[in-house]
């Protein structure tokens, strides 16, 4: 599987990220080094052996359902970029985005 | 005022010969002094600094008045923490970490801020957008990274012990080329609540130290379950200084046989056999043990890592703090900051991680990366049956100077070949001084099966204790 | 041609815990906006999730009323999307090992019973709000439902008409309720609901494009939605067309869908185990109590009231839709009152007068106690059908008792023949062309004699036994 800056572009599209043709060009075949790299795991038969997770095995580490303080307004606020009315602004989401 | 020892600042200011205050100025004027050059720090707050130590007694906590210092990933509430990022340059936290709370509790008094790779990503604290971190040894030489200015900041003398975290081995790499002691604990041991995650299943908080006694004092203030992290391990509380004085006497030292060595520097290996035979001869057998999948590490932490980072560097998207580009549409504003606000680096991680979770092929690369990593737990879950501790390389070479490797991604990631596998496993990790070459320290690593911190310590103590090379003074630090 | 419509249903239901499900954060997206967040529920940097137990439970106890099969080893995942209301870039949610699948909920469709699938039951974070500015230059987030503990159930494509949906929705809603598992109020948003729909043609088993619907705040507009669409569809289709698998929103001013044209990338959400957080072991011992513990079910209660009480079906729906009306019916039964007037009573004043001014049975002016009070004061005689609609309504204004607003009004019936007796004399010996009237063979003449004798007892006669009486003593006459 060779990796294509339209590779490239598809992924940074998901990941959102803006990416110039000149960090493109540049991280195309630096990708595509390391994913042949790890292609040697291909090699090795894998069959049936459970995926890690977690390092180590534990269950059901749970919150009891009690109420702690928040953030006051003002704190949760205070690194945002732009902020109306006590909210967060953003630039206008054009209807149909990917919201889920 | 020598800011080289947690134990004697601890006797220190217990005895009342000195106090809080009288350390913390010390550690401040040693950033003065030294810092400008070395670059070890992001941000040093002296008021803060200064009132915290006024309002510390001498009976305050298991670190009453020792200065220290925090990687710039762990969260400080009203105090800038970077990542050393641009997309968090102005991102001050509104909460603390859970260890910044537990030394804050301890009578710890926080100096500054340390300087690492971007995100925690990199092995030279190079990809920081901020500074250049020297290393103290040689200053055209990188201190090692992640964790550089953690690193360079104890070997300099500036702070008796900072913290770190290690994902692939960014606690004991910056140790072995700064000649510190660094312990990357179990995973689960130290909280992770608070630390900016890199990768969450591999992360893990730890001291810089000179010496295992003192990561052993920084360890029983900052170990133990924490209810804001589900992956804290439920265990009891322990004296991490319990083993010290035991001796290697009847342990057994595991070897590897067939190591990797492609890349590893003749002298570093043989810098690291002596400090084995030193070990013998303090009483300890030395046995081989199998590691067969050894070869397949650095491919697997190299999907794994950067796939959870892909996901974890999502929540830096402009909206609710840092860097915010001007943009008309959301999606351009997601782009554009992201793109602004990450380094080559990161967004490499990215690009990688984000692929090997994509649809199609997930199966063929995350998920074999799983499955290997369950092999390679497994291997060490078995070593550990014939062996207490196993010794090698912490890395193949010595601190590299400055620009060699950033060209060239692969080779600077097979770097990492003998500190990764511990982060997979989940096993504690330590690098202990154990030489210099051409004027550059090595370092030996320990290695042990989960939460034997003890031993690692224990074996750790009993070497720096009969170690007998010469130690040069470093090129930038705080003079005798 | 004739196409056959498949409906499949997407439900969210807002669970009803006291905090948030990864954070100690108050559950109310109703506060001031941005007042119930923390570094947890806001994504910032180093904040990590910690599964809160009740939401757990509630949706084990959810995923049981819905005869799911649980997943005993159960596990969180991450969805990546970007959106300004999701703070991690993430939703953690569930995606291969949901806590529940294969579960089902029965409808009556035309007085035939019907099953319809749950392929799965998952928990889930919720996202934050978002309002858009009207003229569209910017979006305002509020972070309060951000870490809002969901549920998402959804079913099978085994839903045949925009009815069944409904009635689906229904008793979906109503079992939760019964469960107290959530509020599930549609138009406050603690129940959303969207739609696939697709048709193809009868007998064909290969399923059509499908669209997806959203932005139905409501039941009627659920089934309103969906009936334009199959309208449209079957139009689309009968031009020759080909029906666009795509997003359409429900717009209520025009009772239409409309496509969201989006750019329809395709989605990858890019799911892998949440490393934050640890799997999740559901025990035998946790799922029996939770099996144990569950209440009556709606389906249960209405056999129940039928078979047991005699109840008329209608009646037996109506009675349990509500877990608050059936408490109220049962209260009322439980003071040995006839199930069926209880029912009546229940069904149309009770249920009619809280419609009428928006209160829920909680807050009903009339005890179920004093309901069933007023039923007894008319069984045993002491009132007539006639006064007791006058005492209801005096009940429902002051909440009295029965018997108290009877004695104050000095309404008893006379139900006692040696003082109705000298009474009736006196009437008939006043009226003898109508007592004359009646053996002649008038048969109304009575009427106005009973009239006669209401008049004098000021309306307090028993009516029955006043008939009866003047019959006896005309005939004795």
């Amino acid at each position: 599987m060779k990796i294509t800056e339209e590779t490239v572009s598809h992924v940074a599209r998901l990941a959102r990220l803006a990416m110039p043709e000149a960090e493109r060009s540049l991280l195309a075949p630096q990708l595509n080094d390391i994913l042949e790299y790890a292609a040697s795991l291909q090699q090795v038969d894998l069959e049936g052996v459970p995926p890690t997770s977690h390092p180590f095995e534990q269950t059901n580490v749970l919150r009891e359902d009690e109420v702690r303080p928040s953030l006051s307004r003002d704190a949760a606020l205070a690194n945002a970029p732009e902020t109306e009315d006590g909210q967060v602004r953003v630039p206008a989401v054009l209807e149909g985005g990917t919201g889920a | 005022m020598k800011l080289n020892s947690v134990k004697e600042i601890l006797a220190s200011v217990h005895k009342g010969e000195t106090t809080a205050a009288d350390w913390a100025k010390a550690s401040l004027d040693a950033v003065r002094k030294v810092d400008g050059e070395l670059e070890a720090f992001l941000t040093v707050d002296e008021d803060a600094a200064l009132s915290r130590a006024e309002a510390t007694t001498a009976d305050q906590g298991g670190l009453a008045g020792v200065p220290y210092a925090l990687k710039d990933n762990i969260c400080t509430q009203g105090m800038l923490t970077t990542a050393a990022s641009r997309i968090l340059e102005n991102y001050i936290p509104p909460y603390n970490a859970t260890v910044a709370n537990l030394l804050n509790d301890a009578g710890g008094v926080l100096i500054g801020k340390t300087n690492l790779d971007e995100f925690a990503m990199g092995s030279t604290t190079e990809t920081s957008a901020f500074k250049k971190t020297k290393n103290p040894y040689a200053k055209g030489r990188v201190p090692g990274g992640s964790s550089g200015g953690s690193a360079a900041a104890v070997a300099a003398g500036i702070v008796p012990f900072a913290l770190g975290s290690d994902t692939g081995g960014s606690i004991r790499q910056p140790a072995a080329f700064c000649g510190v002691f660094g312990l990357k604990p179990t995973y689960g041991r130290v909280s992770r609540y608070g630390l900016i995650a890199f990768a969450s299943s591999l992360d893990q908080i730890g001291p810089f130290t000179n010496t295992a006694e003192d990561a052993a004092i920084v360890m029983n203030a900052i170990s133990g379950y924490d209810q804001y992290d589900s992956t804290s391990a439920k265990v009891e509380h322990e004296d991490f200084t319990q083993d010290l004085g035991l001796g290697v006497k009847g342990l057994r030292i595991g070897i590897v046989r067939n190591l990797p060595e492609e890349g590893l520097n003749p002298a570093v290996k043989q810098a690291v056999d002596a400090a084995i035979h030193k070990l013998e001869g303090e009483g300890a057998t030395v046995v081989e043990v199998d590691l067969p999948h050894s070869e397949y590490a650095v491919a697997t932490y190299y999907l794994i890592a950067p796939a959870e980072a892909s996901s974890n560097l999502s929540r830096y998207d402009g909206v609710r703090f840092g860097r915010r580009a001007e943009a008309k549409s959301m999606i351009d504003m997601f782009e554009q900051s992201r793109s602004q606000g990450f380094g080559m680096e990161v967004k490499r991680r990215i690009i990688i991680g984000t692929y090997a979770l994509s649809s199609g092929y997930y199966d063929a690369y995350y998920k074999r990366a799983q499955q290997m990593r369950t092999l390679i737990r497994r291997d060490y879950e078995k070593a550990f049956e014939q062996c207490d501790v196993i010794l090698m390389p912490t890395t193949p070479t010595t601190a590299f100077p400055f620009g060699e490797k950033s060209d060239d991604p692969l080779a600077m990631y097979l770097n990492d070949i003998y500190t990764i596998p511990a982060n997979l496993a989940g096993i504690p990790g330590a690098s202990v001084p154990c030489g210099f070459v051409d004027g550059l320290p090595v370092g030996l690593q320990v290695l042990a099966k989960p939460f034997a911190e003890r031993t690692i310590l224990r074996v750790a103590h009993a070497y720096e204790q009969v170690r007998d090379f010469s130690w040069p003074q470093p090129e930038l630090g705080v003079a005798e | 041609m004739n196409y056959e419509t498949i409906i499949g249903l997407e439900v969210h239901v807002e669970l009803k815990t006291e905090t948030k499900i990864f954070c100690g954060c108050k559950n109310d997206s109703n506060s001031e906006p941005n007042t119930n967040v923390c570094p947890v529920c806001m994504g910032h940097p180093g904040a990590l999730p910690v599964l809160n137990r009740q939401a757990v439970e509630l949706a084990l106890r959810a995923a049981t009323a819905l005869n799911c099969t649980i997943n005993q080893q159960s596990k969180f995942d991450r969805k990546n999307y970007f959106y300004p209301d999701s703070p991690k870039g993430y939703q953690i949610s569930q995606f291969d090992k949901p806590i529940g699948e294969h579960g089902y909920i029965e409808i009556e469709v035309g007085g035939e019973k019907k099953r319809i699938g749950i392929t799965r039951l998952h928990l889930e974070e919720d996202a934050g709000k978002s309002t858009h500015a009207p003229d569209g230059s910017h979006t305002l987030v509020d972070f309060n439902r951000t870490g809002v503990p969901l549920i998402e159930i959804v079913s099978e494509p085994d839903i045949r008409t925009p009815e069944e949906a409904r009635l689906y929705l229904e008793a979906l809603k109503s079992i939760m309720q019964y469960c107290d598992v959530s509020d599930c109020k549609m138009e406050e948003g603690s129940l959303r609901c969207d739609a696939n729909v697709s048709l193809r043609p009868v007998g064909e088993t290969k399923f059509g494009n499908k669209a997806e619907l959203k932005n139905m705040n409501s039941f009627r507009n659920v089934q309103r939605g969906l009936e334009y669409e199959v309208e449209r569809q079957t139009a689309v289709y009968e031009e020759g067309g080909e029906v666009v698998q795509e997003t359409r929103r429900f717009d209520e001013a025009t009772q239409t869908t409309i496509s969201m044209r989006s750019k329809e990338e395709a989605h990858d959400y890019r799911y892998f185990p949440e490393p934050d957080l640890v799997d999740l072991a559901i025990d035998d011992a946790w799922l029996n109590r939770v099996r144990a513990e569950l209440p009556e079910l709606p389906l249960a209660k209405r056999t129940r009231y039928e078979q047991e009480l005699g109840l008329p079906a209608y009646d037996a729906g109506v009675l349990t839709a509500d877990p608050l009306v059936a408490q109220y019916y049962e209260r009322v039964i439980a003071e040995n009152v006839d199930a069926k007037a209880a029912s009546n009573w229940v069904m149309s004043d009770i249920l009619g007068g809280l419609n009428n001014e928006g209160k829920s049975p909680a807050e009903c002016p009339i005890s179920p106690e004093n309901l069933a009070g007023l039923i007894q004061e008319v069984s045993s005689g002491k009132i007539s059908s006639k006064q007791a609609r006058d005492v209801f309504k005096t009940m429902w204004e002051t909440g009295k008792s029965a018997s108290a607003i009877i004695k104050e009004q000095g309404m008893e019936q006379i139900s006692d023949a040696s003082v109705l007796g000298p009474i009736l004399d006196e009437v008939l010996a006043k009226n003898e062309k109508s007592v004359a009237d009646y053996k002649g063979g008038k048969d109304r003449a009575l009427g106005a004699l009973v009239g006669q004798v209401m008049k004098a007892t000021k309306g307090k006669a028993n009516p029955a036994l006043v008939n009866q009486l003047l019959i006896e003593k005309i005939q004795a006459l």
